[in-house]
């Protein structure tokens, strides 16, 4: 642990106060608002592998965590979070800046667990490091009543190994494995499906290996983006509600899927019950509770993504599946045709996202971290970005929450301090959380952020249009002059407006030492395509409106 | 279809283990029917039986999500008919019928019930037994108006010869050694 995102209050002051003797040993990093705080542990936390670490007073100061906590839960990230609570003598009393903490966070933390003596201390912060990052990974609440904290113990720390009403994983079942591995070896049009498992379980060469020695046609989820390089022959791309043609339509067409390391989200599947109605269904997965819980398995593996690999690769022969993984190469021809070079090289007037995102990722060659914040531009960012390395894509993909992008850059920045990292953000999510910029210039982290601007809340927007009949209810914002506010914070910046800007202020904001804000004025009713509709098949995806 | 499932979850005695658990069940809109908690044979270890009416691929997910949770050890459901169940019931009854006729008395013995406690107001009577059972006793000692009635939440055992859970215990220490 070496970073932590944070900001005292009344009842977490012994806790800083000792913090103020540490500031050789570890980087704290003040944020403008707790919600910066945990999106920022949040973001170290997906580019290193390793729990963020955030404080936060109690009260409001806890409360704001929340968002962040739900977010961590339904992301498998693993966090660390630590709240000061009012005395325990005051628990229960409505004293001063007393919240329910506890009660408050346990449907959204992995474990929790409070505090009300120092002797305990040692213990629950060795079992909160060791649930968060075991397993499947997730949040982790530790609240702390000020007398514990004022409290004193002769210290003595464990590392924490193991909780015995906790199993953090299955062994992989070789019968499973050799199941599994019959039925890839016979299927005509197998499909690998796989999610942020492989990133967490650091399972991305097994992966590969198996990808390449089986030849099946592999489909990333939104979170499992970036755990295999973007033009890896046998990625065929992005499933969901805005993924990519070919591995919505041709899920329906698979006689195999076989899922690793993902959880059959429902804006991945559609509609359930027309969903992959042909195949037989694998699902690799370390958390027992998800088999079955969306989409009935013929088998399943539970266990360690890695490990299950391993063993398949093993089990399974050398194949290959060209014609099948030709009909995805001609169905991201038409998509290519119908949208792909629309968004990417359009030639009318207006900018779009697509062709930001592009330009942005050439640039950086591929190689940059890419952090986003929720709506259009964040599918745009992910269906264009394209990756190199795993680690290298931070968004919110469970919870969706707006405002997760600036202060998740942050933190992505501190965890891989010698990448580029990029945010690219709304004009709507920019404002839920644009203090961090304040973060961002007291501490000078180099990010470079790429501001969206259609002056809309563009997402809900493209639903109005699509299924509203075009009734923009509060969808249309007025914004600041955003270049001012940067600078006022100490944070330079550029507005693009025309086309050929573009490309040297993309390049100006790459060379800019420290952080940057570019601001791109994009088409105001630009739409996301490929879509699933909500309730809808995801062969019944839809190319245009 | 839906049924009635026994949920058995053997967990740590921490404190905000009774929310964790059930808001797994009210997050999917689940009513508990009956919930008991207490030691279990092991010191420190408690046992909760939970009663729902669900189907069963529901039943089982519910149950996943609660084995998950870290303090909890381990959890399983059981339909009725895999579990020997009781619940208890406290009635309380004006003594006036028993002086003017035999009728409670012989209801009282009919359905096995025993009074705890007589006064010069009234009479407890205590009946153990299935939720029929209890509830059939009840309607007949209502035509007396019965003053007061409580029945408990369910405790069930299952028909294996011993609770398995100290060597349970010892599987789970072994693996997660193993693990590290």
């Amino acid at each position: 642990m070496d970073t932590i995102f944070g900001y005292p209050g009344g009842a977490i002051m012994p806790v800083y106060d000792a913090l103020y003797d540490f500031d050789k040993n570890v980087t704290h990093i003040l944020t403008r608002h707790e919600q910066g705080a945990i999106h920022g542990a949040q973001g170290y936390a997906r580019v290193t592998g390793k729990p963020g670490v955030c404080f936060a007073t109690s009260g409001p100061g806890a409360t704001n965590l929340m968002t962040g906590i739900a977010d961590a839960m339904i992301d498998s990230t693993p966090l660390v979070c630590i709240t000061g609570q009012v005395a325990s003598p005051l628990l229960g009393t409505d004293a001063f800046q007393e919240s329910d903490v506890v009660g408050m966070s346990i449907p959204v933390t992995k474990w929790n667990y409070q505090v009300t003596s120092a002797e305990e201390i040692p213990e629950a912060i060795a079992q909160a490091f060791y649930v968060a990052n075991s397993g499947r990974p997730g949040p982790v609440l530790i609240d702390l009543t000020k007398d514990a904290q004022f409290g004193e113990l002769e210290f003595e720390y464990k590392k924490c190994t193991k909780v015995r009403s906790y199993v953090p994983e299955l062994k992989v079942d070789p019968h499973s494995v050799k199941a599994a591995a019959d039925l890839i070896d016979t299927a005509k049009k197998p499909l690998i499906l796989f999610g942020q498992g492989i990133i967490i379980g650091r399972a991305e060469d097994e992966l590969k290996e198996f990808i390449e020695k089986t030849g099946i046609p592999a489909a990333w989820t939104l979170l499992g983006l970036s755990a295999l390089p973007t033009d890896h022959p046998l990625n065929v791309g992005m499933l969901g509600m805005h993924g990519n043609y070919g591995p919505n339509l041709l899920t329906n067409e698979a006689d195999l899927i076989i899922a690793v390391g993902m959880r059959f989200d429902d804006r991945v599947t559609g509609k359930v019950s027309e969903y992959a109605k042909k195949a037989k269904i694998i699902h690799i997965e370390i958390d027992p509770a998800e088999v079955d819980k969306i989409i009935k398995t013929d088998v399943s593996i539970v266990g360690d993504a890695k490990k299950a690999l391993q063993m398949l690769i093993y089990n399974v022969k050398q194949n290959s599946h060209e014609e099948w993984v030709n009909e995805f190469h001609k169905c991201m021809a038409i998509e290519k045709e119908k949208v792909i070079d629309k968004d990417l090289y359009p030639t009318k007037p207006g900018l779009t996202m697509g062709e930001v995102i592009r330009i942005a990722s050439e640039k950086t060659k591929d190689e940059a971290v890419l952090v986003t914040d929720v709506g259009q531009h964040q599918m745009i960012a992910q269906r264009y970005f394209k990756f190199k390395r795993s680690r290298s894509n931070v968004t919110s993909g469970g919870l969706g929450t707006m405002g997760f992008g600036l202060p998740a850059s942050m933190g992505a920045q501190l965890g891989a301090p010698n990448r580029t990292v990029i945010a690219v953000i709304g004009d709507g999510g920019f404002q839920m959380t644009i203090q961090e910029l304040g973060t961002i210039a007291q501490n000078k982290l180099p990010v470079k952020i790429i501001l969206l601007n259609n002056n809309f809340l563009g997402m809900v927007r493209q639903w109005q249009q699509l299924f509203f009949e075009k009734r923009y209810s509060f969808t249309e914002l007025q914004n600041p002059d955003f270049i001012m506010i940067g600078k006022g914070f100490g944070v330079d910046g550029h507005k693009v407006e025309q086309r050929d800007d573009l490309e040297s202020s993309i390049e100006k904001m790459l060379a800019h030492d420290g952080p940057y804000l570019l601001e791109v004025a994009i088409e105001k009713e630009d739409n996301v395509f490929p879509m699933v509709p909500t309730g809808a098949s995801v062969s019944d995806v839809m190319l245009e409106p | 279809m839906r049924k009635e499932f026994i949920i058995t979850v053997y967990s740590e005695n921490h404190i905000g283990l009774l929310t964790r658990i059930t808001i797994v069940f009210t997050r999917r809109k689940i009513n508990i029917d009956s919930l008991t908690v207490s030691e279990s044979a092991i010191q420190g270890v408690y046992k909760f039986t939970i009663v729902i009416h669900e189907t069963e691929a529901q039943t089982k997910k519910v149950v996943g999500q609660l084995d998950k949770q870290v303090d909890v050890l381990k959890a399983f459901f059981h339909t009725n008919e895999e579990m020997i169940y009781q619940e208890i019931a406290l009635y309380k009854v004006p003594i006036e019928p028993i002086y003017e006729s035999d009728a409670i008395e012989k209801i009282v013995r009919k359905a096995g019930a025993r009074i705890l406690e007589i006064t010069k107001d009234y009479v407890v009577i205590e009946k153990t037994g299935h939720k029929e059972d209890t509830q059939a006793l009840f309607e007949e000692l209502n035509q007396f108006k019965v003053m007061q009635f409580i029945r408990s939440g369910r405790v069930a055992i299952t028909r294996d010869p011993i609770e398995r859970l100290s060597e349970f215990l010892k599987e789970r220490d072994a693996y997660l050694t193993s693990l590290d």
